[in-house]
């Protein structure tokens, strides 16, 4: 223990030789057992998938898969699972332009506007995120329950037609991603907005700018990094979830996360489950890096 | 009027927003004191504190509350202590292939849980290792050591360097020095970071899904009871963890603003005891 108090001995002490070998040693030693449990645990057992999603789809959990490098598990799985894919992923889009349409205003309030309520409204933010991500979810279903008041004002104003539903809608599975994942875009955009000088708007004002276009010159492009880091920590969560497609949806909204659940643990096709979440893996990295390339900041990573 | 209009839209939309994320909350509270008409409604029936007062009627619950904590300690003590290791490599030294390191790190965070869940299913299966409580504390500690790492290191690295210096000018040893000022001041980003990782674990459902074997954690039952019908405890238990949480929150920020007043007052009465003494 006594090593992790290494510190920079001042110039006059002579370093002793056996230290000066320890203390270079020192950082491995430090890093051993976490990059270690990281390898075998997170890196070892994505190159297991891989070998998985390449098995003999012939085989099964009893007999054994045979490794016959099967690419054609990808395209099998593809085919029989796009219209999952493309609900994800437009789920989750949507979700995230309304929780762009919530979050901003949110988190530019707490920055900029509460003064002395900012904490409190932080805690405001952050505490919902206590309570168990399902019990939460499921709480969802009695809101837009058909007996609740939402559905029976909803019913009452003909926005909804007299057997009109929420739950177990499409717009049900939208609202829960957007209420799950919108602190997750909130507080990075809360760090970036904080630091955000409000003479800067300022100047803009007096220089006859618009609020509209002070926010566009000013505010939108100083709240860059947290806009990225948040649209990240939004959309890749809300893309691989299930849980909301399952409590609040049927079968007819269930995404790509739905179908691997089963592939590994009901139809035990384990072929078919890993090229899946192969297929969801490299789709997710290849938006984000696109996204990252043309928002031009490399360094949030 | 436009412009006092113009001043506080933006809080009256973030209000707005506030009440949407808080509602759900404001509905588990309520159902914790429902009698729901049956298993399967949703809908609140009538007032009763028979959940409170009998919180493991259903004992199939408490046992997996019970695990839950369990996994939670285990996987938190082992992630925060080899994330805090990490940490300290990273800001304290130089080494050689700091940019992998970086990127194991990172990369758990960006991967979605689905991969991460069923990629460890796939590696356990093909070595065989029964799947069960352990295999979970496997799992929780692998994805809570990246956010342990991140929270240890940004409160290291904004440490004042010279405290340890002056410590060690002032003849402390590098134990000593460790003992008394590097990890006092540390402190608040360690126990930050476990509670971080106990409630990433306690509340995590999709890895532990694939890697439970027959072992039920809390959000496993919730997940199971859903299509059988919730027990209204549950929204109890979901209610208690907000109050625990919230109230630990709370007793910190009592706590900093006690110590910050303290460290404010400190200097006057040092300077002021010698003057009334004499």
């Amino acid at each position: 223990m006594t090593a992790l108090a290494h510190v920079p001995t001042s110039a006059g002490e002579p370093a002793a030789a056996p230290r000066r070998s320890r203390s270079r040693l020192l950082p491995y030693l430090l890093l051993l057992p976490g990059a270690a449990w990281l390898l075998i645990f997170f890196a070892l057992p994505l190159l297991q998938l891989a070998a998985a999603s390449l098995y003999d789809p012939g085989g099964s959990l009893s007999t054994g898969y045979a490794m016959t490098w099967a690419f054609d598990n990808y395209p099998a799985a593809l085919q029989a699972y796009w219209p999952h894919f493309v609900r994800s992923f437009a789920y989750s889009a949507i979700a995230l332009v309304l929780a762009l349409l919530m979050g901003y205003p949110l988190a530019y309030a707490i920055a900029q506007k509460a003064g002395r309520w900012k904490n409190l409204l932080l805690v405001a933010v952050v505490a919902p995120q206590f309570t168990s991500f399902l019990v939460r979810t499921l709480a969802w279903k009695t809101i837009l329950s058909d007996n609740g008041a939402l559905v029976g004002l909803l019913r009452d104003v003909h926005l909804l037609g007299p057997d009109g539903r929420l739950l177990a809608t499409p717009f049900a599975v939208v609202l829960g991603l957007t209420y799950n994942f919108l602190p997750f875009l909130v507080l990075p955009l809360y760090a970036s907005l904080e630091r955000l000088d409000s003479r800067l708007l300022e100047a803009a004002s007096d220089l006859y700018a618009s609020p509209l276009r002070a926010f566009q010159k000013v505010t939108l492009p100083l709240s860059m990094p947290g806009l990225i880091a948040g649209t990240l920590l939004f959309f890749i969560p809300a893309t691989g979830d299930y849980i909301n497609a399952e409590l609040l949806g049927t079968p007819n909204e269930y995404m790509i996360g739905n179908v691997i659940d089963s592939a590994f643990l009901v139809r035990l096709d384990y072929p078919q489950g890993a090229a899946l979440s192969f297929l969801l893996m490299a789709a997710i990295l290849a938006i984000v890096f696109g996204y990252l390339r043309k928002a031009g900041t490399e360094e949030v990573l | 009027m436009r412009r006092w209009i113009a001043d506080r839209w933006v809080m009256g939309v973030a209000l707005l927003v506030l009440g949407y994320l808080s509602l759900p909350i404001v509905v588990v509270a309520g159902l914790s004191f429902n009698r729901p008409s049956s298993r399967l409604s949703y809908d609140f029936n009538e007032f009763t504190l028979d959940n409170w007062t009998q919180p493991c009627a259903t004992s199939d619950m408490c046992d997996a509350v019970v695990r839950s904590m369990e996994i939670g300690l285990i996987a938190t003590v082992v992630s925060t202590l080899l994330g805090t290791l990490m940490a300290f490599a990273l800001v304290r030294h130089g080494f050689r292939g700091r940019a992998g390191i970086n990127g194991l790190i990172f990369l758990p965070m960006a991967t979605p849980e689905l991969v991460m869940g069923t990629s460890l299913l796939a590696l356990f299966v093909a070595a065989g290792v029964p799947q069960g409580f352990w295999t979970i504390v496997i799992a929780h500690v692998m994805f809570c050591v990246s956010f342990v790492v991140v929270t240890v290191k940004a409160r290291l690295s904004g440490m004042d360097r010279r405290l340890e210096e002056a410590a060690m000018d002032l003849y402390a040893s590098e134990w000593q020095t460790f003992r008394r000022i590097t990890l006092p001041l540390v402190l608040p980003g360690i126990m930050a970071a476990a509670l971080l990782a106990f409630s990433l674990s306690f509340d995590d459902f999709i890895i532990t899904n694939f890697n439970a074997g027959t072992t039920v954690t809390f959000p496993m039952y919730v997940w199971g009871a859903a299509q059988r019908g919730i027990p209204p405890q549950v929204n109890v238990i979901g209610t208690a963890m907000f109050a625990i949480a919230l109230l630990l929150v709370g007793a910190s920020t009592l706590r900093g603003r006690r110590a910050r007043r303290a460290a404010l007052v400190a200097p006057v009465a040092a300077v002021g005891t010698p003057k009334s003494a004499s």
